[in-house]
C-alpha cells in the first residue's frame, strides 16, 4: 500500500470544478511535484493533502490513515509556502523550533534539534536574527528547517522558489532535493516551472484544468507526452501540419516534403491532415542524410540567447524552431539563407487532430 | 516660490495657535489661585483632595478592566472577520462605528433602561454590577478605535499564511491567536489600548448617570465648585492623554518585528 494515497478526489466550488477524479498513490521517500499552469487545481490538490481545503469527493490516505476530515494541525505534515510565512516576531531558532514547542517536546530536545536543523540549512550563525534580517533565499531554508523539524511524515511545498531570484532558485533547488534524499522525507512539490519539476522530481503529475494530464518520471514526462497539453507545457514543442501518406509505413509530407515516423499514425487514413511535433534539441541544421528526416527551409529569425543560439526556419505553411550551441569558432546562420532542418524519424511525434492524444 | 512656502506654514502657524492657545490660557489661569503671583496652588489643591485620587484611581482601573475585555473581544473577532469571513468586514466595520455616531447619553439611556433594577437583568441593582455595565459600556465606546487599530495592525501581516503556517506545525487556534497573531498585531494593541485609556479617564456622561465615581464627574463637580482646580485638572487630564500618546510612539518605534508584513 503506498504510504500517500489520494483517492478519486473532488473539488467543486459552487458548480465549478477546481480539481477532478485525482487519484494518486505516492510511495514512502518519494518526491512528486504537480506541475501545470495558473488555475489548473495543483495548488488546490496540495491544500487538500495538508488540510486546508476539504474535498468535496474523495479520500485521502496517509500511511494508512484517512486524513481526508482531520484538521491541518493533526495531520503530521510540514508546509513550506510561496511567501515564506515566518512568524515576524520570532528569531530564526524561534522559528524553527515553534512546531517542537507546540508538540510539547521537553527543552532538552528542542535545542539540539533546532541547532541541527540550523546546520542542515548551513545558517547556524543566524539563529538569533529576526525574519526581516534576512534575504529571500535565508527566509525560505529557515521556513524549510521549521517545516521539516518536527520530523512531520509529508513535507508539502507550495512554489517555494517562486519569489526567489533565478541564481538562488537554482541552488535552493538542488538544496531541497539533497534534504530530501538525505532525510528520505516523502513530498509534495507544487510548481510551473517545468524546469523545476525536471530536475527535482522522482514523478510529475501533470495538471491542467483540474485534471491529471499525465503521471510519470521527468524523462517519460518530457520525451513521451501522452497529451497535447503535455507536449505544450513541458518544454518547447513545434507543432506542424502534416498530411499522411502512408499511416502503414509511417509517411507523411509537411509543406510538400516528405519525412516519416516511428510513431504510430493508427487511425490516421491516407491523405488526411495530423499535427506532428518536433522538440527544438532534436531538430539541427545539416545536410540529408541517410536514415534522418531532412526538411528544407528559409531561416527566419536569429535569437541569441547566451549558450544557445534559437533559429526559425521558414518551411511554407510551417515553421521549426531549434536550438544550436553557441561557439566563437562557427558563425549562426543569417536570416534569409536556405536551410536544411535534420531529425530523427522517433522525434517526430504525432499528435491526435481532434482527441487530446498523441502516439 | 517663497508665496508657495509661505501658505502652508500660514495654516500650520494659525493650527497651532487654534490648539496651543486654550491650553495655555487655562495652564496659565490654573496657576493664578494666589492672587498677584504664578503658583501651583490649585495642583497641590487638587493632589491634596482624595476625590481626586479615588477618582482618578477608580477610573484607571476601570480603564485597565475595558482594555483588557475590548482585547479579548476585538483581537478575535477582528481576526476570525479577516480570515474566515472577510465578506462580513463592511457590516462588522459600520457596526464598530455606530458608538460614533450615537451619542453616549442615547446609550446610557438605553442601558438604564434595559438593565434597571426592575428589568430581568437588574445590573444597576449593586454596585459591582454596574461597575461591570459601566466597562461594557466603554468597551462600546472605544470599540471603533481598538477594532480599527487591530484591524489595520492585522493588514500589515499576511494573516491568512501565518495561521496555515502555524497550524501545519500543529498549532491549535489558541496558539495561534496568542503566540504568533497578537504579538503580531501588539503595537497595533497598544494604540488601542491607550487611546481607550485615554477615552475612559475623560468620559463623563455615562459615568455620571450610572452614577460611578469616576474621575469625568469629579471633573466636572469640581468645575462647578471651584475656579483655578478645574482648569489644574483639565491640564492634568492633558498630560495624561499626552502620556498616553507618547506611550503609543515609543512602543511603536521600540518594537522589533511587531506588525511587519512577511516579506
Amino acid at each position: 500500500m503506498a504510504f500517500l494515497d489520494i483517492s478519486g478526489v473532488r473539488k467543486v466550488y459552487g458548480q465549478h470544478p477546481v480539481v477532478r477524479e485525482f487519484n494518486l498513490s505516492i510511495e514512502r521517500g518519494e518526491f512528486v511535484s504537480f506541475l501545470g499552469p495558473s488555475g489548473c487545481g495543483k495548488t488546490t490538490t496540495l491544500r487538500m493533502v495538508a488540510g486546508f481545503e476539504q474535498p468535496t469527493v474523495g479520500t485521502i490516505r496517509i500511511d494508512g490513515r484517512d486524513v481526508t476530515h482531520l484538521p491541518p494541525n493533526q495531520r503530521k505534515i510540514g508546509m513550506v509556502f510561496q511567501a515564506y510565512a515566518l512568524f515576524p516576531n520570532m528569531t530564526v531558532a524561534d522559528n524553527i523550533g515553534f512546531g517542537l514547542r507546540v508538540a510539547k517536546k521537553p527543552a532538552a530536545e528542542i535545542g539540539p534539534r533546532v541547532q541541527e536543523m540550523l546546520q542542515l540549512i548551513k545558517l547556524p550563525h543566524l539563529a538569533d536574527r529576526y525574519p526581516y534580517q534576512l534575504s529571500g533565499g535565508q527566509q525560505q531554508r529557515v521556513a524549510l528547517a521549521r517545516a521539516i523539524a518536527n520530523k512531520p511524515q509529508v513535507l508539502l511545498l507550495d512554489e517555494p522558489l517562486s519569489a526567489l531570484d533565478a541564481k538562488i532558485r537554482v541552488s535552493l533547488r538542488e538544496e531541497i532535493r539533497t534534504l530530501q534524499k538525505a532525510l528520505g522525507i516523502t513530498t509534495i512539490f507544487v510548481t510551473h516551472d517545468q524546469e523545476e519539476a525536471l530536475s527535482m522530481s522522482d514523478r510529475i503529475v501533470v495538471m491542467s484544468e483540474g485534471r491529471m494530464e499525465q503521471v510519470g518520471d521527468p524523462f517519460e514526462i518530457y520525451n513521451y507526452p501522452s497529451t497535447r497539453f503535455v507536449a505544450g507545457f513541458v518544454g518547447t514543442l513545434n507543432i506542424l501540419n502534416a498530411q499522411v501518406v502512408d499511416a502503414g509505413t509511417g509517411r507523411l509530407t509537411i509543406d510538400g516534403q516528405e519525412v516519416t515516423t516511428t510513431r504510430s499514425l493508427d487511425g490516421h487514413a491516407a491523405g488526411t491532415t495530423c499535427s506532428v511535433a518536433l522538440r527544438p534539441e532534436a531538430v539541427a541544421l545539416g545536410e540529408p542524410a541517410t536514415g534522418r528526416n531532412s526538411l528544407r527551409g528559409t531561416i527566419e529569425e536569429v535569437g541569441f540567447l547566451g549558450s544557445v543560439v534559437r533559429v526559425k526556419v521558414r518551411l511554407g505553411g510551417n515553421a521549426i524552431s531549434l536550438d544550436m550551441f553557441n561557439s566563437s569558432s562557427v558563425s549562426p546562420p543569417k536570416r534569409g539563407e536556405t536551410a536544411s532542418v535534420v531529425f530523427a524519424p522517433e522525434d517526430l511525434l504525432v499528435l491526435a487532430a481532434s482527441a487530446d492524444t498523441a502516439a | 516660490m517663497k508665496s508657495e512656502r509661505f501658505g502652508p506654514w500660514l495654516a500650520m502657524i494659525l493650527g497651532t495657535l487654534y490648539f496651543v492657545v486654550p491650553l495655555i490660557a487655562t495652564f496659565e489661569f490654573s496657576l493664578r489661585k494666589r492672587r498677584g503671583v504664578y503658583s501651583f496652588d490649585a495642583y497641590q489643591a487638587v493632589f491634596a483632595d482624595s476625590r481626586f485620587i479615588e477618582s482618578f484611581g477608580y477610573s484607571t482601573l476601570i480603564a485597565l478592566i475595558t482594555i483588557v475585555v475590548g482585547v479579548l473581544l476585538i483581537v478575535p473577532t477582528a481576526y476570525v472577520i479577516r480570515l474566515r469571513m472577510p465578506r462580513l468586514r463592511p457590516v462588522v466595520e459600520f457596526i464598530t462605528l455606530l458608538p460614533l455616531v450615537i451619542p453616549a447619553i442615547v446609550i446610557v439611556f438605553g442601558y438604564l433602561r434595559l438593565y434597571n433594577s426592575s428589568s430581568f437583568l437588574p445590573m444597576t441593582a449593586s454596585t459591582r454590577a454596574t461597575d461591570l455595565l459601566l466597562v461594557f459600556a466603554y468597551v462600546v465606546l472605544a470599540m471603533p478605535y481598538m477594532y480599527r487599530a487591530v484591524d489595520t495592525g492585522l493588514r500589515s501581516i499576511d494573516v491568512n499564511t501565518l495561521t496555515e503556517a502555524a497550524e501545519s506545525l500543529g498549532a491549535s487556534w489558541w496558539t495561534i491567536l496568542f503566540k504568533v497573531i497578537l504579538p503580531n498585531v501588539r503595537v497595533a494593541v497598544l494604540s488601542g489600548a491607550f487611546l481607550t485609556f485615554a477615552i475612559v479617564i475623560g468620559e463623563f456622561t455615562i459615568a455620571s448617570l450610572l452614577n460611578r465615581p469616576a474621575f469625568g464627574p469629579y471633573l466636572q463637580n469640581v468645575g462647578a465648585n471651584s475656579a483655578y482646580e478645574p482648569s489644574a485638572l483639565a491640564v492634568i487630564a492633558f498630560v495624561v492623554t499626552w502620556a498616553c500618546m507618547g506611550l503609543i510612539q515609543l512602543f511603536g518605534r521600540g518594537a522589533r518585528g511587531s506588525s511587519a508584513a512577511t516579506r
